[in-house]
């Protein structure tokens, strides 16, 4: 039986192809196989939020997600957020007008829910902010700081 | 995590076909299957992708009752105004589960299968011995630290405890699950941990949940489903309780109530001698509380979680009383 298979992924709005083994995960395939890095690996484990990418628009965990599983779906990344001219996404301009970060290990992950939570319409007081951004942990403790950045980034949307 | 084979299911007779393999998981949302592969309790020879299937995943609401597809998302479900009408218990019991992401990509019938959070149970690198993922070497949880374990529905053999909160709310309410073959009430779909811990569930080879069915009660229109834990959110019940309640005619006499509790029980638990020490009853805080106690009738602790004998109780007290407009 080949262990090995050949996958088309549709990763921000460009295909990619690649050989993983069955139980790679999307996590390991963005960061390992297609040097896609700014997804990052906290916990591996479902429990940080470190790795949080959108598939078909939906906020979820790269480390709990096989890469052979969203093959079909759409992917997008951090790398995938901005404008084509390079400007910020408003929702990471936030986060740097609001210093929402101190080590910045999380920060893709926050930024990623971030964007989901604003557009689910969970962003409508801080005590829904922090609710609905609770599967992100921030061992810095930033937590004050993003929940202006992501209050600011959702009154603009709105 | 040890590798395995992946296969995506074309139809749903090829994945049940498939669970009949030794060694063949089926795959939904991933966030069950794949947390436990990684921490090697679980080892998959054959992963059968379901997750693509169409049509299990619609959410119905009607006269009768309520019909959720086993691969709606949590998340589908807890944003669905007509399950929020008909039983807030459950809309509450998932917004109050896991995290938005997790919301997203785990299914009902998954939800459902989730496993225990025992951490000797999630460790078996450090702890070989556990009854539940291998019977008679032992159970490394008791003697251990046992502040998340269960207080009913244990035995000698394994003390823990099931994790879910929607299972809570689906038991108070009666639900049935689709298998397909034959439909479950869910009470009796969930073994507890007692007898033969790794036996969790009546589950078959061959069969997989379609569906969960609920039917429409005046208790489930007004129903909550409280959850107390150790930090505000992302967290597994320290305590919960789903609660239903009707009143007779006069708006004060309890005419059918429903209680069920999480976190502490090795299985979804249902408060029976709660439910018919107050059926009857004027609604009131200290009838309430003196029934509420009653939900720990058998309880036994392993030092860690006497708390749970306490504060589940309370935990009823206070979700009887929200719901019957006294809290």
């Amino acid at each position: 039986m080949t262990r090995t298979l050949h996958l088309s992924l549709d990763i921000n709005g460009r295909r990619h192809e690649l050989d993983v083994e069955p139980r790679v995960t999307l996590l390991d395939a963005l960061r390992e196989h297609l040097a896609l890095t700014g997804t990052k690996k906290g916990c591996d484990q479902g429990q940080c939020g470190a790795c949080t990418c959108h598939v078909d628009g939906q906020r979820v965990l790269s480390c709990l997600t096989l890469a052979a599983q969203v093959e079909g779906r759409q992917i997008t990344t951090i790398e995938g957020i901005a404008a084509e001219t390079g400007e910020l996404h408003p929702v990471q301009a936030a986060f740097l007008e609001h210093d929402a970060f101190q080590c910045g290990y999380c920060t893709s992950g926050q930024i990623m829910s971030a964007v989901a939570c604003i557009k689910e319409g969970h962003a409508g007081s801080d005590d829904e902010i922090r609710e609905y951004m609770s599967g992100n942990l921030c061992r810095c403790g930033a937590y004050n700081s993003i929940v202006s950045a992501v209050r600011e980034a959702a009154e603009a949307a709105r | 995590m040890r590798d395995f084979s992946y296969s995506r299911a074309g139809s749903l007779d090829e994945a049940r076909q498939a669970t009949l393999a030794p060694g063949a998981l089926l795959l939904a949302g991933g966030t069950t299957l794949l947390d436990l592969a990684k921490c090697g309790v679980t080892e998959p020879e054959t992963v059968i992708d379901i997750s693509h299937l169409p049509g299990l995943d619609a959410i119905t609401v009607d006269e009768e009752g309520i019909t959720i597809g086993a691969l709606a998302r949590m998340s589908a479900v807890a944003d669905h105004p007509g399950v929020k009408a008909a039983l807030p218990a459950v809309t509450e019991s998932l917004s109050l589960a896991a995290s938005a992401q997790l919301r997203n990509m785990a299914t009902i019938g998954g939800n459902l299968l989730q496993r225990t959070r025992c951490t000797y149970f999630r460790d078996p690198a450090t702890f070989p011995a556990c009854n539940k993922r291998n019977p008679g070497s032992g159970c490394s949880a008791i003697g251990g630290v046992t502040r998340n374990h269960a207080v009913l529905g244990t035995s000698e053999q394994c003390i823990a405890s099931y994790p879910g909160d929607m299972a809570i709310a689906l038991v108070a309410f009666d639900a049935v699950l689709d298998l397909g073959t034959r439909q479950v009430p869910v009470e009796d779909f969930f073994l507890s941990y007692a007898d033969a811990p790794e036996k969790e569930t009546v589950l078959q080879p061959g069969e997989m949940i379609l569906g969960v069915k609920l039917r429409n009660t005046a208790a489930g229109m007004r129903s909550t489903y409280l959850k107390v834990r150790d930090r505000q959110s992302y967290e597994f019940a320290a305590a919960s309780a789903a609660v239903g309640l009707e009143f007779d005619e006069d708006g004060k006499t309890i005419k059918d109530i429903r209680v069920a509790l999480g976190g502490v029980a090795s299985k979804p638990w249902r408060a029976r001698a709660v439910e018919h020490a107050l059926v009857g009853k004027v609604l009131e805080a200290e009838t309430v509380a003196y029934a509420a106690r009653l939900a720990m009738d058998g309880a036994v602790s392993y030092s860690d979680n006497l708390y749970k004998i306490e504060l589940a109780p309370r935990v009823v007290t206070r979700a009887i009383l929200t719901v019957g407009g006294l809290a």
